[in-house]
């Protein structure tokens, strides 16, 4: 099941956020962290991801700095700000609120 | 499972993905380092899952996803890098970078010996201000113009022979603008300020063109830069202006003269270096930013066509002739130059190979109007010429009407021909760029010949 681009483009500021606040990463391990918890549903075309965390990076969400990979090359890796901690709490209620919405809705179809 | 040649051969293809990348504008250094990175994680897992390194790598290319889509992507979040960039400095570890240390320092040498220059006659007692002004009017050209001409020569890689060949016509210049006994206020000295620059821009030229100034296409180059040095030359002169106005309004305030500071040194020594300045910027930015002259000319072209129509228009309606009065001469020849400029700078950016097309009628249309507006002009002129006599001035601006009106007659030719398909666009660029020199020919016999024959008047 492929989802919809512009579903994929509004799930993916909350689904980086969340990632990064397990902890910090960079750009190839938050896609395949993508990959496992969706369980490979949620296909992203890998380069997309770099655009995102550098608007997140503008918006303050999140730091970056380079450090170094385990086999000795330089890396880019990301931090979430508190200012991404606050946001990625307002999105989350915010998508509480569409799933919310859409499981009653369901529900009600399928009672009928 | 990879050995080293298979592997050697992923690399070279990486470099070149790094290439093709780092050719796309949206796309800074580290952003190409930060997918590099991407690329190469994506090739270790997937040969780890038993590719081989080519399949493998074709894959990650092809997840990382279209380079279209994706550099569009990174250009709406970094809009600022459409903006084309003046860097100097190029990326650190470039091999140029050395190379481009050591322009910056020559050009800075040059400018700072410019601006001293200026300073140089106050050493034997020759003041700006205080009765020697003639002196740095006639010689204004020759404090820049040799340092100028010298940068292009060391630029191009000139031989050292070279360097004596262009040398030459500075000395020549030197030695005629200051032998001549010039009366005070005499108007041959002016001519010969006027013209001496004009003169010895051809060498600055032949200097540019790296001593073959008759080989290929580096005349329109020539044309092309003067044009962009003239529009730098304006806007740090503006600049230049914005400085001395804080400087003397600052130094105002605590009731401090610095008039003598900004008319001695801030003013000349900048005017000089500014040139050299000027000159580098526009060889720096040639490759990086769209040509300005082009732009002004297309937007000027159909204006101007439109007050000549309009004034030939009147002038037919009304049936008032030209009030010929003493300016009105050098009026009619910085018109004349105007439109040849105009000409010249739209050809400079056109595309050889393209048809005539609208604005090429435009453009003959607007040197028809130009002739027209002379040849009124002149005929009023010469038959009142007895009238007048001979001034070294007025023969001076009759002479530069006469090379002006022949250049432009021959372009209206060539560019009418052109537009019926009889010739090609070739041909009228080679026109212009052959008679450039007849330009500097007339100014050097001016200079030259004008002052002993007016008696230094």
């Amino acid at each position: 099941m492929d989802l919809g681009k512009d579903l994929v483009a509004a799930s993916a500021t909350p689904l980086v956020l969340a990632i990064l606040a397990e902890g910090d990463s960079y750009g190839y391990a938050i896609i395949k962290r993508v990959a496992e918890l969706s369980g490979g549903h949620l296909q992203w075309t890998d380069g997309m991801l770099y655009p995102v965390l550098h608007r997140l990076e503008r918006q303050g969400y999140v730091t970056a700095k380079w450090g170094m990979s385990e086999n000795r090359r330089r890396r880019k890796y990301y931090h979430i700000s508190k200012l991404g901690r606050a946001q990625l709490e307002i999105q989350r209620q915010q998508w509480q609120v569409v799933d919310k919405t859409l499981r009653s809705m369901w529900m009600k179809a399928q009672t009928a | 499972m990879t050995n080293s040649a298979d592997h050697a051969s992923l690399e070279a293809q990486i470099a070149q993905w790094r290439e093709y990348v780092r050719r796309r504008r949206a796309f800074n250094g580290p952003d190409v380092e930060e997918l590099e990175d991407h690329l190469r994680d994506q090739v270790a897992a997937l040969t780890e899952n038993g590719l081989v390194d080519d399949e493998a790598f074709l894959v990650a290319v092809r997840r990382m996803g279209n380079l279209d889509a994706l550099s569009r992507e990174f250009a709406r979040e970094h809009s600022e890098r459409l903006w084309k960039q003046l860097v100097m400095m190029p990326d650190v570890g470039d091999k140029t970078a050395q190379a481009t240390r050591t322009e910056s320092l020559v050009v800075l040498g040059l400018a700072v010996a410019a601006a001293l220059a200026v300073r140089i006659p106050a050493l034997f007692g020759l003041q700006l201000h205080g009765g020697d002004e003639p002196f740095f009017v006639r010689n204004a050209s020759l404090f820049v113009l040799p340092l100028l001409a010298g940068f292009f020569a060391w630029k191009r890689g000139v031989e050292v022979a070279s360097y004596v060949w262009l040398a030459l016509p500075f000395a020549v210049a030197a030695v005629f603008a200051n032998v001549f006994p010039f009366s005070p206020a005499s108007d041959t000295q002016v001519l010969t300020a006027l013209h001496l620059p004009i003169a010895l821009w051809l060498v600055v030229g032949i200097a540019y063109a790296g001593g073959r100034w008759f080989a290929g296409g580096r005349r329109m180059d020539f044309v092309r830069f003067s044009g962009e040095l003239l529009i730098y030359y304006v806007l740090i002169a503006l600049g230049g202006g914005v400085l001395t106005a804080i400087t003397l309004m600052t130094f105002a305030s605590i009731e401090v003269d610095a008039a003598w500071l900004a008319e001695d040194w801030l003013i000349p020594c900048g005017a000089a270096g500014a040139v050299i300045v000027g000159s580098w910027l526009v060889e720096a930015k040639q490759t990086v930013i769209e040509n300005m002259a082009p732009v002004l000319t297309r937007l000027f072209t159909p204006l101007f066509t439109v007050v000549l129509l309009a004034f030939l228009a009147t002038m037919a309606w009304t049936g008032s002739p030209i009030n010929v009065e003493r300016e009105v001469l050098i009026g009619f020849d910085l018109l004349l130059a105007l439109v040849i400029g105009l000409v010249l700078y739209a050809q400079s950016a056109r595309d050889p190979e393209a048809p005539p097309g609208l604005f090429d009628v435009l453009q003959l249309l607007l040197v028809a109007s130009a002739l027209a507006v002379d040849a009124i002009a002149l005929a009023a002129i010469t038959a009142r010429i007895s009238e007048f006599g001979f001034t070294p001035n007025r023969v001076a601006a009759l002479g530069e009407n006469l090379v002006l009106l022949v250049n432009l007659a021959g372009s209206a030719w060539l560019c009418a021909r052109f537009l019926q398909n009889r010739s090609s666009f070739a041909a009228l660029e080679r026109w212009q760029v052959a008679y450039l020199p007849v330009y500097s020919v007339w100014a050097a016999f001016v200079v030259i010949v004008f002052p002993p024959l007016f008696g230094y008047r």
